[in-house]
């Protein structure tokens, strides 16, 4: 029998969905700890996620400040290594604004921030985050944010609409994004970002189950690469 | 040669200045008040000394004029392990658990600042959670604003929703329920009180008290600054339009160092209480209340040294320093010798942790600044104003009421469902409260717009219900059943979702107390909700008055909110107000009279409130909320939802059109009736299964139930009455209707 999946969720000052990442987590009985951003290795990890909130207070523009944190370097290095790297909401932006993934998330269309929950498409089921969704299913998911407006010049768009990269779209665009992108991955498809919450859709008792293909899908590409 | 610093204090008014240009009371002494403090200190008071004492002696710090009224309030039960007079008020909920909230206004600085002051009223009702130990779970809010008709109040409401969402959604707890509405009344007075709910290890809790001769005050958070300099004395005062903006007195708010000093509080809480002996933050009166309350909870005395306190501004006087009502700042009282380790979490989250100054055993209350003593005072003198038991009488609006109730002139009832469905105190509020993040925390079950927010409780299989209300149009035609109803409206929200109400908070949002209207008001108010309280068994345990709610004279209603939180001991009978399938039965619990004067139709129908309130029926109102508790809790519920603001009719419309269902409905009663108030009731649905053993249960009650109809698969709304089919509305209208109003209304 092979070891627990381990898993790192990064708590920068500010974040304030941390907790429910790891309980989602270990609702998939992976391994999860939390790990400080000022702390600079995060070597036996499998998966790295960064969870949403506001990150530094995202005073200066979201995510713009916590690329800055030690742990920053380590999650690059991670990315690099193919390790699966997550960003939800506040973590995506945290993402684009390293460069991990790339384009960038505005203020919504009609500014103010929003919560809600939003019809999305599965706009590629062929990925290490998706792969336990139908290909053009719909579900449900919640959505909070005030900067979610995807964003990106015209050839990297091009480029993320030829390969695939993008995951998950909004069937209504409810913020002004680009193709209504709600999730990308990189092109080597271990990195990836979304602003809706997955972790928020976990549980029947709070009314929405849509999340867990997410995990799961999580969980089988560890699975699938460990097995290998 | 180094020059000598200059004292910031150099240019204040001398004792005999303070003396002679009465600037005592424009900080809101009064000249009694102050002939009182001359003569107890057996001297004149100092600037500094006259500041602390104008701000301790406000009536939003001291309650001095409503403590006669609040003294009434009943809060002891076998639940309550903290009553009022602390930061928040706690209630057992078995298993070592306990449930901690309070509710706060911030009416005065929203009006003038609506962003930063409907921010940082969150902001401070989350550190009264904190600091008694407790993880803020959720936080709802009780909104009143003028009619949506000038870009004035559109601005308010806008900023207030922006505040809200900006200070909760950031600091990551969610915003879960609440109530807005709107009266031509709170155009110059709108009203913001936010409610914070806490939940906590029993073995946790704190209090506010500065204990042991040489025990360590401690200050950390965020640095002092001058913002919402005697803020206290602000919110004690009625508005003028001509001095309409006091910006100074409103403070600003930083969410992100507030959830670093939440964090770092409640893991020092965790990892050190042994150490700890007090916690308290600093909200109105800054400083010098949450010192000195500390103190005199503790019949201890206090030595600060001010040069110490942790600065944003230069110069800042004495007077400044205490008086201050800067955010995000708390007070600590940690064991001699036992200070690093708290600090050092503090520290670690790159927040001040300085240790400002001791416990006496002097009973004094004083202070250093730049090697002086700047105030020497008596600690239990200036924490304790002369109360005011002021004159009272009844209302000549009360004493002239007309005894008939209002006639509804109902022709087209189809034509009326759809013009109260647009009102905006019945539309719903969606458009408004999605800008608050209800689900951070990954816990709420009941999300906004049902009849109250569920929050569950991990880890268990429990819940907690919790809701705000209050029909101040109910209290203005007669504020002591007005009251009684809005503590039964806010339990039948609590039991429409299944929980057992088990306490409350209150916001008392008055005029001025100087009006003896306004007093007889308060006071007939305060023995309302205690008479209704003690008959559900809902102590109130902790609670915020706010006076002078008035401009240039017009007072708002007298507007009690009611916080209520209520227990799930098992999250399989959480229940929620819309109907799930076709087919099931709906029943209407309650009788239903000709409750009209204070209704929505009325106030649709002439533009005004008026006349006597309708009857209120306390025995049946018990009654039915005991029934339709049992009946959830027997399995037999699929969806309950109590009627308010729109009768009957407005009711079922709510129930059907969240699953876009159809209802065909018979009401054995008038047209009219359809959109009457009578408090007590209920709308059930009952799957057809379930129908014999639900009336079977019905025997056992002394309740009044009647099968109106079903749900239906069609997009219809069929209501009929006495006078034959009177409603026909399409599903699809209703809610496009229930939904878009406000939104149409909030465009310029």
């Amino acid at each position: 029998m092979m070891n627990k999946i381990r898993a790192a969720v990064i708590s920068f000052p500010g974040s304030n969905c941390d907790d429910d990442m790891l309980y989602a987590l270990q609702d998939f009985d992976i391994d999860a700890d939390i790990v400080d951003a000022r702390q600079a290795s995060l070597s036996g990890y499998n998966a790295i996620l960064l969870p949403g909130g506001f990150s530094y207070g995202d005073y200066l523009r979201t995510g713009a400040i916590a690329r800055f944190s030690p742990i920053m370097s380590a999650v690059a290095q991670a990315a690099n290594e193919g390790k699966l790297i997550v960003g939800i909401c506040n973590g995506f932006q945290i993402l684009t604004e390293a460069g991990l993934l790339p384009g960038q998330l505005l203020m919504n269309e009609r500014p103010g921030f929003i919560c809600e929950e939003v019809a999305i498409t599965v706009a590629n089921h062929q990925t290490s985050f998706s792969s336990d969704y139908a290909q053009q299913e719909t579900v449900i998911l919640p959505i909070a944010h005030g900067e979610g407006n995807y964003y990106a010049d015209p050839e990297t768009l091009e480029r993320l609409e030829q390969h695939g990269q993008v995951v998950f779209r909004y069937a209504q665009n409810v913020n002004g994004s680009l193709n209504n992108i709600a999730g990308i991955m990189n092109e080597k498809g271990n990195v990836f970002g979304m602003m809706p919450h997955p972790e928020r859709a976990v549980d029947a008792l709070t009314g929405n189950t849509d999340g867990r293909q997410f995990f799961k899908s999580i969980v089988n590409s560890i699975l699938s690469t460990v097995a290998k | 040669m180094p020059k000598k610093p200059l004292n910031p204090m150099a240019n204040e008014a001398t004792p005999e200045q303070v003396r002679d240009h009465k600037i005592y009371e424009q900080w809101g002494l009064t000249e009694k008040e102050y002939a009182l403090i001359v003569k107890t200190i057996g001297r004149l008071p100092n600037y500094t000394e006259t500041g602390i004492f104008s701000g301790m002696w406000s009536e939003h710090v001291s309650y001095k004029k409503s403590k006669p009224a609040l003294r009434k309030f009943w809060s002891q039960n076998d639940r309550v392990l903290q009553g009022p007079g602390e930061g928040a008020g706690i209630l057992d909920i078995g298993d070592n658990q306990a449930v901690v909230f309070k509710a706060e206004s911030h009416n005065h600085p929203s009006f003038v600042e609506p962003y930063e002051g409907a921010a940082t009223g969150v902001g401070g009702i989350l550190r009264d959670i904190f600091s008694m130990g407790a993880q803020p779970i959720a936080i709802l809010d009780s909104l009143r604003f003028g009619e949506l008709e000038n870009s004035r109040t559109k601005h308010i409401v806008d900023g207030v929703i922006a505040g809200i969402a900006g200070y909760g959604n950031a600091i990551g707890i969610p915003t879960v329920g609440g109530e807005i509405s709107f009266d031509d009344v709170y155009a110059g007075n709108p009203l913001v009180n936010v409610m914070a709910v806490g939940l906590m290890d029993q073995a946790a809790m704190q209090v506010g008290q500065a204990k042991g001769v040489g025990n360590s005050i401690i200050y950390v958070g965020a640095k002092t600054g001058r913002d919402g300099i005697n803020g206290a004395t602000f919110a004690s005062a009625e508005f003028s339009s001509e001095a309409a903006s006091d910006r100074s007195a409103v403070q600003v708010g930083d969410p992100f160092l507030e959830k670093l000093v939440m964090d770092a509080t409640l893991r020092v809480i965790r990892e050190h209480a042994d150490k700890v002996v007090g916690i308290q933050d600093m909200g109105a009166a800054g400083l010098v209340s949450s010192s000195s309350e500390m103190a005199a909870k503790a019949g201890m005395g206090i030595d600060l040294n001010l040069d110490l306190v942790p600065q944003r501004e230069a110069n800042m006087t004495p007077y400044e320093l205490m008086l201050s009502e800067s955010q995000e700042r708390m007070l600590l009282v940690v064991t001699k010798g036992q200070e690093k380790a708290v600090m050092d979490i503090f520290q670690d989250m790159d927040l001040d942790a300085v240790i400002i100054g001791q416990v006496t055993d002097d009973g004094r209350y004083r202070l250093r600044f730049m090697d002086e003593v700047v105030a020497d005072v008596d600690v239990e003198f200036l924490t304790n104003p002369p109360k005011q038991d002021l004159p009272q009488t009844k209302p000549q609006r009360l004493l002239s009421a007309h005894q008939e109730q209002f006639v509804p002139d109902v022709v087209d009832a189809t034509a009326t469902l759809k013009q109260l469905l647009a009102q905006p105190t019945i539309a719903s509020k969606a458009e408004l409260f999605r800008h608050f993040d209800s689900q951070v925390r990954a816990d709420t079950v009941v999300k906004p717009g049902g009849d109250a927010a569920v929050v569950r409780i991990r880890g268990t299989k429990k819940a907690l219900a919790m809701t705000t209300d209050v029909n101040a149009r109910y209290l203005y035609l007669n504020p002591r059943i007005g009251a009684k109803m809005a503590v039964a409206e806010a339990a039948r929200n609590i039991v429409a979702t299944g929980a057992l109400p088990i306490g409350i908070t209150d916001g008392l949002n008055f005029g001025s107390p100087d009006n003896p209207d306004v007093y007889y008001e308060l006071h007939e108010s305060v023995e309302g909700i205690t008479e209704i309280a003690k008959q559900l068994n809902t102590p109130i345990i902790s609670g915020n008055v706010s006076l002078y709610n008035e401009t240039d004279g017009t007072a708002i209603y007298p507007t009690p909110m009611i916080g209520m939180v209520g227990l799930i001991e098992d999250n399989r009978y959480i229940t929620t107000s819309f109907f799930k399938k076709p087919g099931d039965v709906i029943y209407l619990i309650g009788d239903t009279q000709d409750s009209f004067n204070g209704s929505e139709i009325q106030k649709l129908q002439t533009q005004q409130i008026s006349g006597q309130l309708f009857e209120f029926d306390e025995q049946a109102e018990i009654a039915n909320q005991g029934f339709v508790l049992d009946a959830i809790h027997a399995g037999l519920i699929e969806s309950a939802h109590d009627l308010s603001e729109g009768g009957l009719a407005v009711s079922l419309v709510e129930s059907a059109i969240k699953n876009n269902l159809g209802i065909d409905a018979t009401f054995a009663g008038s047209t009219s009736q359809l959109f009457a108030e009578t408090a007590g009731r209920f709308i059930v649905s009952v799957a057809a299964s379930n129908v014999k053993t639900f009336e079977a249960l019905v025997q056992n009650h002394d309740v009044s139930v009647s099968e109106i109809g079903e749900v239906t698969a069609t997009d219809l709304i069929n209501i009929g009455t006495d006078q034959g089919q009177v409603i026909a509305l399409p599903v699809a209208t209703a809610k496009d209707i229930y939904l878009h109003s406000i939104s149409e209304m909030m465009k310029d």
